[in-house]
């Protein structure tokens, strides 16, 4: 539709308005974690950079062991996205090429009924389960009960739907088993899928917070979300926010990067997943 | 679904399944049923045995004034944040959603905070309002000399946790208005604008109704998240208080189970959210499936 010059410039200047309240927070964060000891304490506030980024996630690095927090945390968002990517497809594959076995839509149930029992649900047995199983602070309870994803497997069923069915009968009138077909067929269509899944799976496991709260106990199992209350518990005494931001940004940072240069295929999926 | 079996085998559907159900059976059915049961028990004093209790937790529960005012000050919250989320993403989407130039760069800037955790979001907030040398804490001495400490005001501190809910769940909001904005056909609002509809008309008229299936989406979905993924932030930011200011139910069902460890009185708590999320589903269910929600 025609947009009229006086009306655009109109909406741009509305949106720079609001694009500085939104991106001010984001934007303060970065410039407290610029500044040195001295300057994060000053009142009125400082809100220009300075040169203190390195040193204050250096220090950020060390108190809070951030390497091995990022570690973990990229470890565990990478190990589920995978997992959740190959039941969910495995999964999907049952449920469209195979008929009306029996229990089919019990099954479809089941998996779809894990929307409605997010963890706080099921905090306390959930928790003695991990404790039964000896799992607390490994990395086992920080990522087996997450492979399930009801996400992925409506958003693989969906796919694999329009499949024309013709295809799978060439493949089995050529003497192609079912796990060839998955291999050779359906797989190489999945691409955008997986990537969809991936990047909205690992956001979602690197940003997740009470889980790791309750599973770590150490400060070698912990991710970077928890890392983050402890800066803050160690530093809030003396308010040392300039450190305490640089350890945010470098906990923000991977996701954020992910989303930034994956931004179409994220919103690929996401317009999937409204769909179902 | 394919209506008839492309390959025959018969063993193979239970297998390709059973990674998926197996994770489900142990890690959500068996802990949610083993959570209800719980509600109905009460540990002895010395911790060595369980009594059943019928539905004394439950009494116990919605006579405790601390859980009831938990219960309401979660719903003033989450109406809060759906409330304030949902208008105001559906008027920056639909200003994004204009073709002018630059306008991709801009929708970046509004979605990334999609990738913030609520955590993270909640450690940003509590920057800015720093009591002792906040940026917004200074704007507001600037304007109005007063000094505000949301450290002992519990009014001002859930706002402000308000506000940093509000805020991480922006880009999600924007994505999903977009994704919606863009499947409503031009054509309508070019006719609507030929029939002499000016802008805040046709949003109105035409705009605002198509949109209504991603609004009660997102109303859901915004819903889901003030209730059970705000852990992070609250305790982040607030840890419930000051006194119980802030302490929404899961925060309130953590502290409960963990922290002073009543089983039962907990195990209720997390019925009660159970039913809460049931509700919605079925809500969801219902109505996107019939799309009534065109017209």
């Amino acid at each position: 539709m025609k947009v009229y010059k006086r009306q655009k410039i109109e909406v741009y200047i509305v949106l720079s308005i609001l694009l500085v309240v939104v991106m001010f927070p984001v934007y303060y964060a970065f410039v407290m974690a610029t500044l040195s000891d001295k300057d994060s304490y000053s009142f009125p506030p400082k809100f220009l950079p300075s040169f203190h980024l390195i040193q204050n996630m250096r220090e950020a690095w060390k108190s809070a062991k951030m390497g091995r927090l990022m570690f973990n945390s990229a470890f565990i968002a990478i190990v589920v996205a995978l997992a959740k990517i190959v039941f969910s497809i495995l999964a999907a594959f049952a449920f469209t090429y195979f008929g009306d076995f029996k229990g089919k839509y019990l099954f479809f149930s089941l998996i779809l009924i894990t929307h409605m029992l997010p963890l706080p649900v099921r905090l306390l047995p959930t928790y003695d389960l991990m404790k039964a199983f000896k799992w607390v602070n490994t990395y086992y309870a920080l990522t087996v009960p997450f492979f399930a994803s009801a996400t992925g497997t409506l958003l693989f069923r969906q796919l694999f739907l329009t499949v024309p069915g013709s295809l799978a009968d060439a493949a089995r009138i050529d003497g192609a088993g079912p796990m060839r077909f998955l291999w050779h067929v359906l797989l190489p269509l999945s691409k955008t899928n997986m990537g969809a899944l991936f990047l909205i799976e690992f956001n979602y496991i690197w940003n997740e917070y009470l889980w790791p709260l309750i599973m770590t106990t150490t400060p070698e199992m912990r991710v970077v979300q928890i890392g983050i209350k402890m800066l803050l518990a160690s530093e809030a005494q003396a308010a040392d926010w300039n450190v305490i931001m640089a350890g945010t940004i470098m906990a923000m940072l991977p996701p954020l990067v992910m989303l930034l240069i994956f931004q179409k295929t994220f919103m690929e999926g996401f317009s999937m997943k409204e769909e179902k | 679904m394919h209506a008839q079996s492309r390959f025959p085998n018969k063993l193979l559907p239970y297998i390709l399944l059973s990674p998926s159900i197996v994770v489900i059976a142990v890690f959500f059915i068996i802990p949610t049923v083993k959570s209800i049961y719980q509600s109905f028990f009460r540990v002895s004093p010395f911790g060595d045995r369980r009594i059943f209790v019928g539905f004394d937790n439950f009494v116990r529960l919605f006579n405790s004034p601390a859980y009831v005012q938990s219960l309401l000050r979660t719903l003033i919250f989450a109406t809060a944040v759906v409330l304030i989320g949902l208008s105001f993403c559906m008027i920056v989407t639909v200003l994004l959603n204009q073709r002018i130039r630059g306008m991709s760069v801009f929708r970046t800037f509004f979605i990334w905070t999609y990738a913030i955790s609520p955590a993270i979001a909640g450690t940003i907030w509590a920057l800015m309002f720093n009591p002792a040398t906040g940026p917004v804490v200074y704007l507001v001495k600037l304007l109005s000399g007063k000094s505000i400490n949301w450290m002992n005001d519990g009014r001002l501190a859930l706002a402000i946790v308000i506000v940093a809910a509000v805020w991480k769940m922006l880009g999600y909001n924007v994505i999903f208005y977009l994704a919606g904005l863009q499947a409503i056909p031009t054509e309508l609002l070019e006719a609507a604008s030929i029939d002499g509809a000016n802008g805040i008309k046709r949003f109105f008229r035409v705009t605002f109704p198509l949109l209504s299936p991603t609004t009660f989406f997102l109303l859901i979905m915004n819903m889901l998240y003030a209730f059970f993924e705000v852990f992070g932030l609250i305790d982040i930011m607030t840890k419930g208080g000051p006194g119980n200011a802030t302490e929404v139910l899961v925060y309130k069902l953590y502290k409960d189970g963990f922290i002073s460890i009543d089983i039962g009185f907990a195990s209720a708590q997390s019925v009660v959210l159970f039913v809460f999320v049931t509700v919605l589903t079925i809500l969801q269910f219902r109505y996107t499936q019939q799309k009534v929600f065109y017209g």
